[in-house]
């Protein structure tokens, strides 16, 4: 199947929050795929307030089932959540499980003002009241299949279409 | 072929009994995750939900405040309930009623069990009759091994230095009757430290330590040339009873680390002590307050570190 074109995507996508952009705004990436997807954004948009990086890895529901993922990141937010406009960026938007896990953390620290969710790709097939604001494509993916972000060694982004790995 | 008492059967942690016999994968993951969770402590909300509703026992058959409170800290940063229990050793009877009183904790759905006790090896003997959702932690077992505190030793030297692969690193002091040095000693060789070193009294030092894959040296001056890590052991006062050692005062001569002796180090060395200090017997103030002493950091880095372990067992 024909996969959109992810830089384009990405522009896109930065076109449609430039508007949005102000004082008390501040951006997040969840990592892998959104990390860098978010620093990407926030360069195009030029923020000022610096970007923040999160690992839901602590806070997944599927714990008890999977156990803890090998290499969790360090997760920084290297700015005052309290007050903040916050933009939650991930790679692509699937069952809602991760962006809920994401707005715990960011609960944990600190009250922002408000949430938005943009991501690349969103593929359908929610388990949980979640949507996002801001979606570069909509795109039909088989089950069992798994959708996900790469970037090749110069840093260009592309999705990617792969067997979901067995639990 | 026996499998590794730690280890299930997919090869993950089961168990953390000893750093000996782990493979290095397995100690670089426990580092990569104790990383992430040292943010964790910089927040305003110092906690995680990860083992909300799990019920960590705290099992202490041999007093200590300071090990207990951070496993007691870092359990309850991952959400955990924590129950502690000081229990009089001598007051038990080995073997049979050790595992009755396992029994009785896990009949009140225990999933974790911190274990300190008097006697090497019996965190291995609680860990082969719990039930198959449960975990134990050794905090440190007779002379055997404390493998934490190896292990936030190892987070420690890996913060400052970076990489392993170049380092002169030196433990001092009472390695004969010291469960930390054991356990640091396999993490450094494990990791691929190139040089340990042991440094002490031949009456302070295991028969055959150098198996271990370590150099011994006698004369402090000599054996801390151009290290990179100073690991200073505690001395027991009740080894100045025994015929062991003549008085404090003379031990600190040949082996209390001092500014003068530090200066043969690196200049960059850092100065490391698991705690509780003797000042003046081991390691004179000067240096455990001074500019090399990272000793206060591995305090915090400990608590990280048994989250890791922790969330790392409990989820395998």
């Amino acid at each position: 199947m024909k996969l959109p074109d992810a830089e384009e995507l990405c522009e896109k996508l930065a076109a449609e929050l430039k508007p949005r952009i102000g004082p008390k705004s501040a951006m997040v990436g969840l990592y892998t795929g959104g990390a860098w997807l978010a620093e990407r954004l926030h360069a195009l948009l030029g923020m000022k307030t610096p970007l923040g990086l999160m690992d839901i890895a602590f806070y997944r529901d599927d714990y008890a089932a999977r156990g803890l993922k090998h290499d969790p990141k360090r997760t920084r937010i290297p700015f005052d959540v309290s007050g903040c406009e916050l933009f939650l960026v991930d790679d692509v938007l699937y069952s809602g499980r991760t962006v809920r896990a994401a707005m715990n953390v960011i609960f944990d620290f600190g009250r922002p003002a408000s949430i938005a969710l943009a991501v690349l790709v969103d593929r359908g097939g929610r388990q949980l009241p979640i949507c996002a604001q801001h979606v570069g494509a909509r795109v039909d993916v088989p089950a069992g299949m798994r959708l996900a972000l790469k970037r090749d060694e110069r840093g260009k982004l592309a999705l990617a279409l792969e067997a979901e790995r067995a639990a | 072929m026996q499998r590794n008492p730690q280890l299930n059967e997919k090869g993950e942690l089961q168990h953390l009994l000893s750093i000996e016999g782990l493979p290095r994968a397995i100690l670089l993951q426990i580092l990569d995750t104790a990383e992430s969770f040292v943010g964790v402590t910089e927040r305003e909300v110092k906690k995680v939900p990860i083992l909300r509703g799990k019920s960590v026992f705290n099992l202490f058959f041999e007093p200590s405040t300071r090990t207990r409170t951070t496993f007691e800290i870092a359990a309850k940063r991952l959400s955990a309930d924590v129950i502690n229990l000081n229990i009089n050793a001598s007051s038990q009877t080995k073997g049979e009623s050790l595992l009755d009183t396992v029994a009785n904790l896990s009949a009140m759905q225990a999933d974790i069990f911190v274990v300190r006790h008097e006697s090497s090896g019996a965190p291995f003997l609680i860990a082969r009759h719990v039930k198959p959702h449960e975990h134990v932690i050794n905090a440190g077992d007779g002379r055997h091994a404390h493998p934490t505190q190896g292990l936030l030793d190892l987070y420690t030297i890996r913060h400052y230095k970076k990489d392993f692969a170049a380092l002169t690193v030196a433990i001092v002091g009472d390695i004969l009757h010291s469960r930390v040095a054991r356990s640091l000693i396999h993490g450094l060789t494990t990791l691929g430290v190139p040089e340990v070193r042991v440094i002490g009294p031949q009456t302070l030092l295991p028969t055959g330590v150098e198996a271990l894959g370590v150099r011994v040296f006698h004369d402090m001056r000599e054996g801390l040339k151009d290290c990179d890590v100073v690991v200073m052991l505690r001395l027991q006062n009740e080894r100045m009873r025994g015929a062991l050692l003549p008085s404090a005062q003379e031990y600190f001569k040949h082996y209390g680390l001092n500014a003068d002796k530090l200066g043969l180090a690196r200049r960059d060395a850092i100065v490391m002590h698991p705690g509780p200090m003797n000042r003046g017997v081991e390691i004179d103030s000067t240096v455990a307050d001074g500019p090399h002493s990272v000793i206060l950091p591995q305090v915090t880095f400990g608590i990280a570190v048994r989250m890791a372990v922790m969330s790392i067992v409990a989820g395998n």
